[in-house]
């Protein structure tokens, strides 16, 4: 028999549960392997998006447009759903809940999730017909009703919900006028400046305002016909809204004898003072907090779906949250302890003209808050800043003006991808549209940018488009998408980091994947296709002596040492050391094409031959005769050390200042065979003209007369960065450990797929070379590191397959049927 | 009406692993999960065509090294959210040989 789980509140906080308990249960069965489930809800609907509602006010939306989970999904999932009943009474004792219709249900685990009421301010008159909250489909029809008959709304309350009713209100045609108790809208989330500027903009658009004005009480016979002051003053009114706050629905669970404060309390795993009992959403208390927005709420979703569901590994520590304005035409993004206090420091810029006022108060070097008028591009990234506690000492300089490597993401502010036609093109290598990802984030009810990937693609292949794809995301759900996770877990088979697996290896000496995923609780058996990989990568990279490679666990290109095209043949490109090559070696490879009927041949940007349409069989001994020749594998296919760029150097061009060409084939001499987190890339110039582009390379030389400097984290690809100049060195012994010493930093410190420039600006630069430059001790061991890794790196695996390593990869079994 | 071939022994398939069985010019991709059961499906990927026989194996499904889709290996049915099919064959292992059931027309 299965337990009986009761969830009170058919609300976005119990459903998104709800969802993500199903998430636990076995793959096919649907709902919950656990638990037979029983919804109840007081509104009439299924579970909808409430967020959304502004948007329907303002008829930018339908009511079809936002409902989240259809009747069908309860059906599908098993769930039983009692709609338009409330629950009036929780017997603890009897273990059931009473509906106001009288029904009794029994229930094993009972889940709250009453969100919360408006609060309707107790002044004479409040009663009255046609004063109302903003909180549900109910409010919304009465308000469009309204608009239908009357003229004159009153709007009391200036913060986010008022200032969205009254714009709905006002594109239905009304007057509309709110009232503000204080001398500042949203004073909550915004400083003076950036609220001053928001009623501005609202001033143009239409809407008036009084300010500092105490709402005495509702006028009127039966139903409202004007709002009177403390001051004696009077205004007309036919509809009043009033937005002055929430509060927590806590009755039910207080007649109960469950505790309450505020909200109903509840610890670190969302349960109740009653164990059979857990609470979530806005009618919670957690950690004294109460929230208001969907973003902590789903986090408190995931902690308590993982406690029912019987896992019990995570817990919900309280979130930071940041606050967006939904009214069409204006950004508006804040966050954090955005009021400045003695000793903070704040940026500010101002552009009056083009409406764009951004301001970060900063503490010790961290980001501590946010306020961005006219300009919210960056708000994502702020928040993330301040989540992470990351320091901004590197990039203090040009923090205002966004984020440094965005590229083409960099480009994509809400309302400007609002304003692209459906049929825009958002994801070039998947070829998906505005209109794709606009239909499938309201048709499938998606929140996250991982779900947008898994049902669109965008974003899934060279991840450029994510920043637009974010922004999609942002104005079509609303704030409720969870742009920011506190901590990404590696893939869906665990909950745990890239930094945590890197740990784990190391502090507890897990030396196999099982260990790996049995000592960090992997929910699936051999995981997946993402973190099978990783995993193999970090401890090939932490274990060199010791830990035998799985080829299973690599991707196809490096399992067969070439790359995969899109026919299934494969392509070879061997390693030209710096890009030198001799006459002899080019007849072998020109041989070689002629023997294996190869299609096409080309000078590839890496400064050396690619082979096209090599059939997988053909591979082994294909290898055998470059092998013959002198040539090794050039890596073309793998996460690991793949070219120096070279120019010509001082050998032959006028300019040169040294020996770049020599060095470069050092250079490679020294790294190649080293597998990296991802790709790692090198170029060597003779001199500042940078014939080899060496600014743009995972590690660049450019030699100068007195010396070399040596730069790292550039790339030339999707997002181009140029590199940072890591130091100045005199000699090539010193070029050689520095290579050395950064190589392996990066091998033993960077998440798996993740470049060097990410890299570099995530752990930042200052770190990275203070640790290099300033620690002899730190240097010369991850030069030791790197060279006793390397000893077991630098065999050729194209030699090895030649000679019959893992054969069954090139063999086909051919069998008449 | 039908035949069973036998096509590999069990063990020159690696766990998690697969081989490629070329019968009448029909590519079909056996593989071998970690406990060591085996599927048999046509080594096409429903999206385009890729060779499923280079993915990785996980659990009982098959990630496509072409655009990652993940297919189940039982039902040769690509894992929601993506949509197509590709299709499967009975499989039986007798003392430690893979046969594979070809349906004959
Ligand atoms: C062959 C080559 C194109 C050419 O004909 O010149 C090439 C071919 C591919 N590149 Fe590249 N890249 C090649 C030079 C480059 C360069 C230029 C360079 O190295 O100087 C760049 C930009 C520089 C850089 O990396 O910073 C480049 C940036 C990329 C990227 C984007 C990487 C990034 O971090 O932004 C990818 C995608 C990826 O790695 O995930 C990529 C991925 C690919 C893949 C492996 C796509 C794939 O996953 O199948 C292509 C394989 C084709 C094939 O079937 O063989 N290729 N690729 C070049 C091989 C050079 C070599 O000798 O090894
Ligand atoms: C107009 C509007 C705009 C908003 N905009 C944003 C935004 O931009 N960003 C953001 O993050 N958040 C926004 N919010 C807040 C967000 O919608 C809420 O935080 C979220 O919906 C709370 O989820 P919940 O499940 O706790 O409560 P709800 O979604 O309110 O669900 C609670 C449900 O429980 C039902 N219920 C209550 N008592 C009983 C009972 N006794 N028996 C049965 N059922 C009961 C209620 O009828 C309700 O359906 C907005 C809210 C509104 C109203
Ligand atoms: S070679 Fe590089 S740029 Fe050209 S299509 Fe392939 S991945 Fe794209
Ligand atoms: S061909 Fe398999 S995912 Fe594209």
């Amino acid at each position: 028999m299965k337990e009986k789980l009761v969830l009170i509140g058919n609300g976005m906080a119990g459903v998104r549960t709800l969802e993500e308990l199903f998430k636990h249960s076995d793959g096919d069965s649907k709902g919950s392997d656990i638990y037979d489930v029983t919804v109840i809800g007081a509104e009439p609907h299924p579970n909808y998006n409430r967020i959304m509602l502004s948007p329907v006010l303002a008829s930018e939306k339908t009511i079809d447009d936002i409902i989240l989970n259809s009747l069908d999904w309860y059906k599908e999932n098993n769930v039983e759903l009692v709609t338009g009943d409330a629950v009036s009474e929780i017997n603890r004792v009897k273990q059931c809940v009473i509906t106001e219709s009288g029904k009794q249900i029994d229930y094993d685990r009972l889940l709250i999730a009453t969100g919360s009421n408006p609060f309707i301010i107790p002044v004479p008159g409040a009663e009255k017909e046609g004063v109302i909250g903003f909180r549900d489909i109910h409010d919304v029809h009465t308000m469009l009703d309204a608009a239908q008959k009357y003229k004159k709304a009153v709007v009391i309350g200036g913060g986010l919900l008022g200032l969205e009713a009254a714009n709905g209100l006002m594109k239905q045609g009304m007057d509309v006028t709110v009232v503000h108790l204080l001398d500042a809208l949203m004073e909550r989330q915004l400083d003076k400046t950036a609220s001053e500027m928001l009623k501005l903009s609202l001033e143009q658009k239409g809407l008036s305002f009084m300010m500092q004005a105490q709402t005495a009480e509702i006028v009127g016979d039966k139903r409202v016909s004007a709002v009177k002051f403390a001051d004696g003053s009077e205004v007309d009114a036919d509809l009043v809204v009033m937005a002055v706050g929430i509060r927590p629905s806590i009755e039910l669970a207080q007649k109960a004898g469950i505790y309450c404060e505020r909200g109903v309390v509840v610890n670190d795993t969302m349960q109740t003072y009653d164990p059979k009992i857990y609470a979530v959403g806005e009618c919670v208390q957690h950690r004294k907090e109460c929230y208001g927005l969907v973003a902590p709420l789903f986090e408190q979703a995931k902690v308590a779906a993982n406690h029912l569901a019987k896992i019990g590994s995570i817990r919900y520590q309280g979130s930071m949250i940041s606050t967006k304005l939904k009214v069409t035409g204006i950004d508006l993004f804040s966050a954090g302890e955005f009021n400045e206090v003695d000793g903070d420091e704040t940026l500010v810029m101002q552009d009056a003209s083009c409406g764009i006022y951004k301001k970060l108060v900063i503490r010790d070097n961290k980001l501590k808050g946010a306020v961005l008028f006219g300009d919210t591009m960056d708000g994502t990234w702020y928040f993330q800043l301040m989540r992470d506690a990351t320091s901004i000492a590197d990039f203090r300089r040009t923090i205002m003006f966004g984020q440094h490597d965005v590229g083409d993401a960099g480009h994509g502010d809400v309302s400007r991808v609002m304003a692209l036609p459906d049929s825009a093109e958002i994801c070039g290598c998947n070829g998906v549209c505005k209109g794709d990802i606009v239909n499938a984030i309201t048709k499938k009810g998606l929140f996250t940018l991982a779900e947008v990937q898994a049902h669109t693609k965008a974003s899934s292949s060279c991840g450029s488009c994510t920043g637009l794809v974010e922004a999609i995301l942002a104005s079509t759900v609303g704030d409720g998408y969870d742009a920011t996770p506190n901590k990404k877990a590696i893939c869906a088979c665990t909950e745990h980091s890239h930094d945590d697996v890197i740990d784990a290896i190391k502090k507890h000496e897990l030396k196999s994947m099982q260990a790996v995923r049995e000592f960090l609780e992997w929910k699936t058996p051999d995981g997946c296709a993402t973190c099978r990989p990783a995993l193999n990568y970090y401890l090939l990279a932490r274990w060199p002596e010791e830990y035998q490679d799985d080829a299973q666990s690599r991707f196809i290109n490096e399992r067969a040492h070439g790359n995969i095209q899109k026919d299934g043949t494969y392509s070879v490109v061997p390693r030209m050391f710096g890009g030198l090559v001799k006459p002899d070696e080019l007849r072998a490879i020109a041989d070689v094409c002629d023997k294996y009927d190869v299609p096409e041949m080309k000078v590839t940007g890496g400064q050396r031959i690619d082979l096209f349409g090599v059939q997988k069989q053909d591979l082994p001994s294909m290898w055998k005769d470059l092998s013959a020749a002198g040539f090794v594998s050039g890596h073309a296919y793998g996460k690991a050390m793949r070219t120096v760029k070279t120019c010509a150097g001082k050998t032959w061009c006028r300019f040169g200042t040294q020996d770049s060409t020599g060095l470069g084939v050092k250079l490679e001499q020294l790294t190649w065979g080293s597998w990296m987190p991802h790709k790692f890339k090198l170029a060597v110039s003779g001199c500042p003209r940078n014939c080899a582009e060496a600014t743009i390379k995972d590690f660049g030389v450019v030699a100068v007369e007195s010396g070399y400097e040596l730069l790292i984290g550039g790339n030339g690809g999707i997002k181009v960065r140029v590199t940072d100049l890591l130091t100045k060195v005199e000699t090539e012994e010193q070029v050689l450990e520095y290579c050395a010493a950064f190589c392996q930093m990066y091998r033993e410190e960077a998440h798996y797929l993740e470049r060097t420039a990410p890299w570099v600006e995530r752990v930042g630069l200052s770190s990275i070379r203070d640790r290099l430059l300033n620690n002899e001790i730190e240097r010369s061991e991850l030069v030791e590191r790197f060279k006793l890794s390397q000893q077991y790196a630098q065999v050729d695996p194209w030699k090895a397959r030649a000679e019959g390593k893992s054969s069954y990869e090139f063999t086909q079994l051919k069998i008449a049927g | 009406m039908s035949n069973w071939i036998e096509v590999v022994s069990l063990k020159d398939i690696p766990k998690l692993g697969s081989r490629v069985i070329d019968v009448n010019q029909m590519k079909i991709a056996v593989f071998r999960t970690s406990d060591d059961r085996v599927f048999a499906i046509k080594n096409a990927c429903p999206h385009k065509g890729g060779p499923l026989s280079e993915g990785i194996v996980h659990g009982t499904s098959v990630t496509c090294p072409l655009h990652n889709w993940k297919i189940d290996l039982a039902s040769g049915e690509a894992i929601s959210p993506d949509h197509g099919c590709t299709n499967v064959f009975p499989v039986k292992i007798e003392n430690g040989q893979v046969f594979i059931e070809l349906l004959v027309a």
